[in-house]
């Protein structure tokens, strides 16, 4: 292969081990600058990988696939927002039996599709401008779950800086009681943000089962929730900047798989940790500049809203 | 019209413990349900799940079998959570104990010595806590040097400790004898723990369990360590003010969680499995947290919240084998348990109030005097 041939590969593979990190951690950025932190990310894109799989599997439809992952995720966020919206649970405790949950859900419904073939997402190549050498093929021949992906980033930083509505999310999340007082539904704005959290996590898990594998195993996502919530930290809740991490881990995850291919004297299974072992120490060198993680921070994370309180 | 909240003036103590057993109860009609989608008669299902696996003695021998890494993690978290110490990574924990505790059994395996035969289990009881402790300490140092969450790191270490313990005994630790397979050698009679009974494998852990449960209560009720986890949780500034060092209460609460899951792990480890295997729990360490909520973070709660779960494993085995269910619904089960819980738990802070909320009236000044008098 020439070169430009392996260098276009590389990054093809790390656009796709990106794909779902950025969808995930959009998504929960949004859930995180409306004051909810929703620790069942990992869970919510396993059920929308295995809901996708098993919908593109019985129907041949990859479409009506993704639609069922976005719904069958947003309905375990809809589960999410009722416990701790409407009867103001812990958000972490619930996060947590929100992923426990979607772990052994997802194998439940998954059983008879294990080691079923699925064709991967066809690859949309835009005529004419995939014929660019090198440029053509690394960035207008993707699926579109890809295409969406960046779309959705810029979309949701238009939204949040640039639309009354993101600055209302955004006054939810810095002080729900001011915002209550001036009137505005801090619950169903949550409600709202927590729903396309989870509909983000359900196209995670698609791109993962339907594209970046293609298949169906159980607990397929190995973590990658928890990384798409370190992204929101290491992105100080910054829309271009998750782009930027989500890009960032999909390198060391091919990084890592390229090691194994080439050979190099390491067990495979240490050369495995590296994605968590980066994911760690990118969350030290955030965290230990805590003026910065303030500045954008939301300041109500996590905390439960009653407005008699 | 609505239903709507009423926050209490206290929360009620009934309720407290109340609501672990309604979640119990809406767990098994909602699992019933569950069964009979699948095509399952709902009464024979549920038989067959919660009752058979402990119809007779061996099963309910097995129950305590599986209850016991459950109360131990379980145990340690309580007190992390009690203190807003969200340690999520026993499991991670657990195996490290198994690693360490394990690893010394290998080493000091086919040593003939009889001095070296007595020390062989405690010393790895020891280095099973000291494992865990360690990789506790991991997030307790980022947390208190660098403010990195702790839920992050310390789930992350868990897939590093699943990848290191895989790594050992695909590589070193491998039996020679093994026909290359990816296990450690069977452990000699030094370094397993006494079975209790004969004819079940009721082990010594079951008591260092009950030991654990103990000891905690004690220290969670008698002792200023106890109080200061207890103030730390309820009202971080009021400790503040006390004097009670935030940072200080990151290390002992990470410490005391790590080093009760990593003696979970060497407990699993010289007990029922016997040998090291690259996966030495199914999820012990992650169940221990629904068993922690579900035992309302008490040492004595959690002792019969770990049996109710360790059934969920069990059962879970027997559908498996008599229903052909697949493996996930235990997890099902599980999370469904936490979930009924904490949308439950609502009840113990507030009232179901039908009607007109009173603050949507046009609110006088003195009646606002009022409200204000009784916030206060």
């Amino acid at each position: 292969m020439s070169p430009d041939l392996v260098f276009v590969s590389v990054v093809l593979t790390v656009i796709s081990a990106a794909t779902p990190l950025l969808f995930a951690a959009t998504g929960e950025l949004v859930v995180e600058k409306s004051g909810v932190l929703n620790l069942g990310v990992e869970g919510m894109m396993l059920v929308g990988a295995v809901v996708g799989f098993a919908v593109t599997t019985l129907s041949g439809s990859a479409t009506l696939g993704i639609l069922a992952a976005v719904l069958g995720a947003a309905a375990m966020s809809a589960l999410f927002a009722f416990i701790t919206l409407t009867l103001l649970a812990n958000q972490v405790a619930t996060g947590l039996a929100l992923t426990l949950f979607g772990v052994g859900f997802s194998a439940l419904l998954g059983q008879p599709f294990v080691g079923t073939p699925v064709e991967a997402l066809p690859k949309l190549a835009i005529p004419g401008l995939a014929a660019i050498p090198v440029l053509g093929p690394l960035l207008f021949a993707h699926d579109a779950l890809v295409y969406l992906s960046v779309i959705m980033v810029g979309a949701v930083a238009w939204f949040l800086y640039r639309t009354r509505a993101g600055l209302v999310l955004r006054a939810v999340g810095d002080s729900h009681d001011a915002a209550h007082a001036i009137g505005h539904p801090v619950v169903l704005v949550r409600y709202l943000a927590v729903l396309f959290g989870g509909a983000m996590c359900g196209l995670a898990g698609a791109f993962l089962s339907l594209s970046y594998t293609p298949m169906w195993g159980e607990n397929m996502t190995a973590g990658r929730g928890w990384i798409a919530l370190a992204l929101v930290v290491f992105a100080t809740w910054r829309p271009l900047r998750v782009l930027a991490g989500a890009y960032l881990f999909g390198a060391v995850t091919i990084l890592q798989l390229h090691a194994q291919g080439i050979g190099v004297e390491v067990p495979s299974q240490v050369l495995s940790m590296l994605p968590y072992l980066i994911t760690i120490l990118v969350l030290v060198l955030i965290s230990r500049d805590q003026a910065k993680v303030r500045l954008n921070a939301p300041a109500c994370i996590g905390k439960v809203f009653h407005p008699s309180a | 019209m609505l239903p709507r909240l009423e926050p209490r003036k206290e929360p009620s103590r009934l309720l407290t413990w109340t609501t672990p057993l309604i979640a119990v109860a809406a767990t098994l009609v909602t699992g019933a349900v569950i069964f009979w989608f699948m095509g399952h008669s709902p009464g024979t299902a549920l038989y067959t799940f919660f009752v058979r696996p402990v119809a007779d003695l061996y099963g309910f021998t097995e129950l305590l079998v599986k209850a016991t890494p459950l109360v131990l993690c379980a145990v340690g978290l309580a007190i992390g959570f009690r203190a807003n110490v969200w340690n999520i990574g026993a499991e991670g924990q657990l195996t490290l104990g198994a690693v360490f505790g394990g690893g010394l059994a290998i080493f000091l395996h086919g040593t003939e010595s009889a001095l070296v035969q007595a020390l062989t289990l405690p010393l790895m009881l020891i280095a099973g806590v000291l494992g865990g402790m360690a990789w506790a300490a991991i997030p307790a140092f980022l947390k208190t040097r660098y403010d990195a969450n702790e839920i992050l790191t310390s789930l992350m270490l868990t897939y590093v400790a699943t990848l290191l313990l895989s790594t050992l005994v695909h590589g070193p630790w491998k039996d020679p004898a093994g026909y290359n397979f990816p296990e450690s050698v069977l452990f000699g009679e030094a370094a397993l723990l006494p079975v209790l009974w004969d004819g079940t494998r009721l082990h010594l852990g079951g008591l260092l369990a009950l030991f654990a449960v103990a000891l905690a209560w004690f220290v969670l009720a008698r002792t200023l360590l106890g109080f200061q986890v207890k103030v730390v949780g309820m009202a971080p500034q009021a400790a503040g003010y006390a004097g009670f060092a935030r940072r200080r209460m990151v290390w002992v609460t990470l410490l005391i969680a790590g080093g009760l899951a990593g003696l979970a792990g060497i407990v699993e480890v010289a007990g029922p499995i016997g040998q090291l295997l690259p996966v030495v729990s199914p999820g012990y360490g992650f169940t221990a947290i629904i068993v922690a909520f579900l035992g309302r973070l008490h040492p004595l709660g959690i002792l019969f919240a770990a049996l109710v779960l360790a059934l969920s494993y069990l059962g879970g085995e027997t559908a498996q084998i008599e229903l052909g269910l697949p493996q996930g619904i235990t997890g099902v089960f599980q999370g469904m348990i936490l979930f009924f819980l904490l949308a439950s738990d609502v009840l113990i802070r507030y009232r179901v109030r039908f009607g007109a909320p009173a603050i949507a009236r046009p609110a006088t000044v003195a009646e606002g005097g009022e409200r204000a008098e009784q916030g206060a």
